[in-house]
């Protein structure tokens, strides 16, 4: 299963995830990721057409009314996650990242659980959004992983590598030297169709991926509908989601009342979620485009 | 004196108690974050690299007692979290969970019902966590207190960067204990006389490196 992703695309260092007992792989479906194109001969140009269904003007309606996830596979890179939690439900599976002496990515099973309970805060908010989606949690924080941007990267490499449908990404990392390595792999990503969707930072720092331009980056707003969210035509940051006083899961079975952009991020992921399930061949360049079209301030309602 | 030990006594008068100084820029930043804050407690806490924990260095209000000092590991909790991911976080109405923000129920048995954590941020590096506890509970938390903390995280993240060269140097310092320790603290003792007393000091010290053979 895993041999099938080295010759699919080019991911960073294919070749550097070792798999440890209890960890499955789950390869993402080959039907929603085609082969790359890299030229458009004259007999193939009916064949990349829009989808028939694609409307004339996409709506929310069209967008993801009816849908509820099913059948896309959501990845939580976080602190874990609550298995079990009433308001996250079972997950897909739960791993935790390491590198091993030759700086290659040890993926084993996490059984501890959410270590701090902001995992479990953004699983809850994306299965209350998309209650039929599957969740799987990649874990980056942990004992000895303080100052190592590296276990951050190597969460996200195994995250991009199992071809996760949306991967939620509520942190982000200041440090400039994995820049360019998780530029790498957000590009990755966006080319594979995994839609990367990370936290702006909440204070003014340079700071990654959210900065990238292939990643869907979310920061704040004050309003209470989940579905409202604005698209910003002043980047860095793309999007505004609900980020402030959200009613979120935290550990040991309990909710939180919790504020900042990590809480907004998931509120679009759910949202990609949902638009994914109901347009599987959608790739992460369309879905920021119907986000576009459906945000509150551009042609959405809500 | 040579360049180089004429630099280090002159490095030593700037730093030997400059570290008390810096621990009290610390404590006046909680302190005035608390009042700002209409909070209960707030707190500085420093990562410790070598250990792996993070450190209560300044705390104001609730647990004031108990917590200046305290260690706990970095890699789980709220605190750990901010730490690790350089991001902000807000969490409120959370008494009823035992398993809260266990790096002050801990120590204290205190938990708090809401608290506000931001990462101290030296460029690339997170050097600890300004914490806020127990907003008062009337209050709706908005984005423009996010954007207060943040500038208070900054200013803290100073202080602290501030607070680290101080005691790198002291430590530096403390490894020559036999030769450039004694003179620093002579330095330092000098500066910190009166006008007439400075003086004398000063005098004897002339005669000493007369004596000396300077």
């Amino acid at each position: 299963m895993r041999a099938s992703l080295s010759h699919r695309y080019l991911i960073p260092e294919p070749s550097s995830i070792r798999q440890v007992d209890g960890v499955t792989a789950h390869a993402a479906p080959e039907a929603r990721k085609p082969l790359q194109a890299w030229s458009l001969p004259k007999e193939a140009v009916g064949g990349i057409a829009l989808p028939s269904q694609w409307p004339e003007q996409v709506t929310r309606e069209w967008a993801w009314e009816g849908a509820t996830g099913k059948g896309v596979r959501v990845c939580i890179l976080d602190s874990g996650v609550d298995a079990g939690h009433p308001l996250v439900g079972e997950l897909e599976s739960a791993v935790t990242v390491s590198l091993d002496d030759d700086e290659k990515i040890v993926v084993t099973e996490d059984t501890e659980g959410d270590l701090a309970g902001h995992g479990t805060a953004c699983a809850g908010i994306v299965r209350a959004l998309a209650p039929e989606c599957s969740i799987a949690s990649v874990r980056v924080l942990g004992k000895g992983f303080t100052g190592s941007g590296s276990i951050l990267l190597a969460g996200l490499r195994y995250a991009v590598q199992e071809g996760f449908d949306v991967i939620n990404m509520s942190l982000s990392t200041t440090k400039k030297p994995f820049a360019a390595a998780l530029h790498d792999l957000a590009d990755s990503a966006y080319f594979q169709r995994s839609v990367l969707v990370a936290s702006a930072h909440n204070m003014p720092v340079e700071s990654y991926p959210w900065r990238f331009s292939s990643v869907i980056s979310v920061g704040s707003h004050e309003e209470e509908d989940p579905f409202t969210f604005f698209y910003n035509p002043s980047p860095p940051v793309e999007f505004f989601g609900r980020g402030v006083r959200v009613r979120a899961a935290w550990v040991g079975g309990k909710s939180v009342t919790a504020s900042g952009n990590s809480f907004a991020t998931p509120h679009l992921a759910g949202i990609c979620a949902l638009i994914l399930s109901k347009h599987p061949d959608l790739t992460p360049f369309q879905v920021k485009s119907v986000l576009y079209l459906t945000a509150s301030n551009v042609g959405g309602e809500g | 004196m040579t360049n180089e030990s004429d630099l280090r006594a002159a490095v030593a008068v700037g730093v030997i108690g400059s570290g008390d100084a810096y621990r009290e820029l610390l404590g006046a930043i909680v302190e005035v974050a608390r009042s700002i804050f209409g909070a209960k407690a707030s707190s500085i806490l420093l990562y410790d690299e070598d250990t792996d924990e993070l450190v209560f260095e300044a705390v104001v209000g609730e647990g004031e007692g108990e917590l200046l000092g305290m260690r706990f590991p970095a890699g789980h909790g709220i605190a750990g979290w901010v730490l690790a991911t350089h991001t902000p976080l807000i969490i409120e109405d959370v008494r009823e969970d035992p398993r809260f923000a266990t790096d002050v129920a801990e120590g204290t048995g205190y938990v708090p019902s809401g608290l506000m954590a931001a990462p101290l941020l030296n460029e690339e590096r997170a050097l600890g966590v300004l914490e806020v506890l127990d907003r008062p509970e009337q209050s709706v938390f908005s984005l423009a207190e996010m954007d207060l903390l943040g500038l208070f995280a900054n200013q803290a993240a100073i202080a602290v960067d501030l607070l680290l060269r101080a005691r790198r140097a002291e430590r530096l310092l403390d490894g020559r204990e036999d030769e450039l320790a004694g003179v620093a603290d002579l330095a330092s003792k000098i500066a910190a006389l009166e006008d007439d007393r400075r003086e004398a000091g000063l005098r004897l010290l002339r005669e000493l490196t007369a004596t000396l053979g300077g």
